[in-house]
């Protein structure tokens, strides 16, 4: 009775007329085994599934692709993306493949980035959804953020104008900008260096494709791991007091220098100086002044 | 249940080897010409369907979507876009007219490796099968759906050997061969119809519309048995062909209503004595004996 019990309670309820059949008995175990068997193997399944999830770091989603965990519930793995992708950029990743999970579309930036098309072919073949259809301006495509990852191999960081990444950039001058910084090497030369923005970049990954070193130093790296998040709380005091007109806190003092009697500091005009003298620039924003002033010295 | 080696010889004797293979090679032609459209593009540059069986699009205009995967897309919490509803309404519209495991026996990548190996099987004379219910395949279903819930993704399609085959085949083998012949050995050593009449929660899901459908074999010259077992040894799911040819009262319904008939017809091939045949749900039971002398003498 006891063994009754354990077979059939849970699954009968309280109140049964009469006691079960063997084969009734039997039918519920086995029912319970099967049901039992099924479950540890969807235990194993999602388990692995769980396991085998992450994207590559070098293995990029289409434009328009939901973030990674929601992509995983949309996609059907069809391929149709895949298809109508005019330039193979895109490809199906096959069983094995440990780039992406089985049968999902990525494309690797350094072998044949996205080249941006419009209308976006891939995301107008997708059933599913899972290539968001709100995304109609490739510009807009967030498929990854280029970083200029190695600053030693970069030559521009070693003060040679490269700007090749610069100049391949679908989205020039907003993605890609180059900072011109002083060369401390030469100490008289400029560096034209490669700044990424994230606002801009689509993560298209031409920049990646056409880096002329041999490893791009310029990469294109997943959302998820390039890009960086300042926080709510953050907030920049000289925009804050852009956007409000003026200082938010008590109006803005003069910085007063802790001088020697009688003594002013100019930095437009030479530095200390007795007060009350005026001040003559030695260098005005016109250099014929300079110059003006120097044959007026020789004659004088 | 005694098991044929070779089901459909006495039908090949005689009346030779087409009529006994005829709906065997027209599967065998429809599974080939799934594939070949499909390859048609990326072999040949010809786009008549792009995409796979887990949704595609045929000619520019017609989306087809396995409503399989749509549910566990819905089950993993994703709002799937209007076309995958189209294309998976479209395709239950055609398996409600079918029968819904037609997908198995007719289009299937998987049905000729596990067929062929339970035709080796039979050639071999390999009796012994682990014993685990036909009902799994539910439970499983059931598992891949609530899999799907918890882990927000289609967690079932990392491994579900139907769609990674035919997938594979379509856009490159990978690793997928692997797949095929782990089936293969698994239903030839260790199981009999072990997947595809066991386990497989695809073929669970295509059996729901087959409830429903209107195109099933019906046993309407059953009259004319004579207890050849042939179609029992030559059919996936043996169970389904007793309730239309054996049935308890003469009145009993001849049409096969089981949802687990794939429509595969074999049964209709093997039969020497043309017990089975094509028809709608809704063919009618006549008294056997009178449908036997009318059929004979038109």
């Amino acid at each position: 009775m006891a063994e009754r019990k354990q077979a059939g309670e849970g699954a009968q309820g309280a109140a049964r007329p009469a006691p079960a059949a063997p084969s009734r008995r039997r039918f519920l175990g086995r029912m319970a085994g099967t049901a039992c068997g099924a479950a540890l193997a969807g235990l194993g399944v999602g388990l692995y599934a769980r396991s085998a999830a992450p994207l590559a770091p070098h293995a990029l989603r289409p434009p328009g692709a939901l973030a990674e965990p929601d992509f995983l519930a949309a996609c059907v793995r069809c391929g149709l993306c895949v298809r109508d992708c005019p330039f193979d950029t895109l490809r199906l990743a096959a069983l094995g493949d440990p780039a992406a999970t089985p049968g999902t579309p990525y494309f690797v930036a350094r072998e044949i980035p996205c080249e941006m098309c419009e209308p976006i072919h891939c995301v107008e073949a997708c059933p599913t959804g899972a290539l968001d259809p709100a995304l109609t301006d490739i510009d807009a495509a967030c498929m990854g953020l280029a970083v200029v990852l190695d600053q030693e191999t970069c030559l521009a960081f070693q003060g040679l104008r490269c700007e090749v990444c610069f100049n391949v950039c679908p989205v020039q001058g907003e993605a890609i900008t180059l900072a011109q910084r002083h060369n401390p090497r030469t100490g008289q030369h400029a560096q034209f260096v490669p700044v990424v923005h994230s606002a801009a970049c689509t993560g298209c990954g031409k920049c990646e494709h056409a880096c002329i070193t041999e490893e791009a130093a310029i990469k294109v790296l997943p959302l998820a791991l390039a890009r960086g998040d300042l926080g709510e709380h953050y907030r920049f005091g000289l925009d804050e007091k852009a956007r409000a007109g003026g200082s938010l806190l008590a109006p803005d003092e003069q910085h007063r220098y802790h001088l020697p009697e009688g003594v002013d500091y100019r930095l437009d005009a030479g530095g200390l100086r007795p007060r009350g003298e005026p001040a003559a620039a030695p260098y005005g924003d016109d250099p014929l002044d300079t110059l003006n002033r120097g044959l007026e010295g020789g004659d004088g | 249940m005694a098991r044929q080696a070779r089901p459909g010889l006495r039908m090949t004797r005689e009346r030779g080897w087409w009529p006994a293979h005829r709906f065997l090679l027209l599967r065998r032609l429809t599974q080939a010409s799934v594939l070949g459209l499909f390859l048609l593009g990326p072999l040949a540059g010809l786009w008549v369907v792009k995409g796979n069986l887990a949704s595609s699009l045929t000619l520019g205009v017609l989306p087809l979507t396995d409503p399989y995967l749509l549910l566990q897309s819905l089950a993993a919490g994703h709002a799937v876009g209007l076309t995958a509803w189209v294309g998976a309404l479209i395709v239950l519209g055609a398996y409600l007219l079918l029968g819904g495991r037609v997908y198995c026996a007719w289009v299937c990548p998987l049905n000729v490796v596990t067929d062929s190996a339970a035709w080796l099987r039979r050639r071999l004379g390999i009796t012994h099968s682990a014993r685990f219910s036909r009902a799994t395949r539910y439970w499983l279903l059931a598992a891949t759906l609530v899999l799907a819930l918890a882990t927000g993704s289609l967690a079932w399609e990392w491994v579900n050997p139907v769609s990674i085959v035919f997938r594979s085949l379509v856009f490159g083998l990978g690793l997928a061969w692997g797949v095929i012949v782990a089936l293969f050995l698994f239903d030839l050593l260790v199981a009999r119809r072990g997947w595809c009449s066991h386990l497989c929660p695809m073929g669970a899901f295509y059996s729901l519309p087959g409830h429903l459908s209107l195109l099933r074999v019906n046993a309407a010259g059953r009259a004319r048995c004579d207890d050849c077992m042939d179609c029992y040894a030559v059919c996936p799911e043996p169970q389904v062909i007793a309730p239309a040819l054996k049935p308890r009262g003469e009145d009993a319904g001849v049409v096969i209503r089981s949802a687990q008939c794939t429509n595969c017809a074999r049964c209709i091939d093997v039969c020497s004595q043309d017990v089975f045949a094509f028809g709608s749900r809704f063919v009618a039971t006549e008294p056997t004996r009178d449908r036997h002398k009318r059929e004979i003498a038109p």
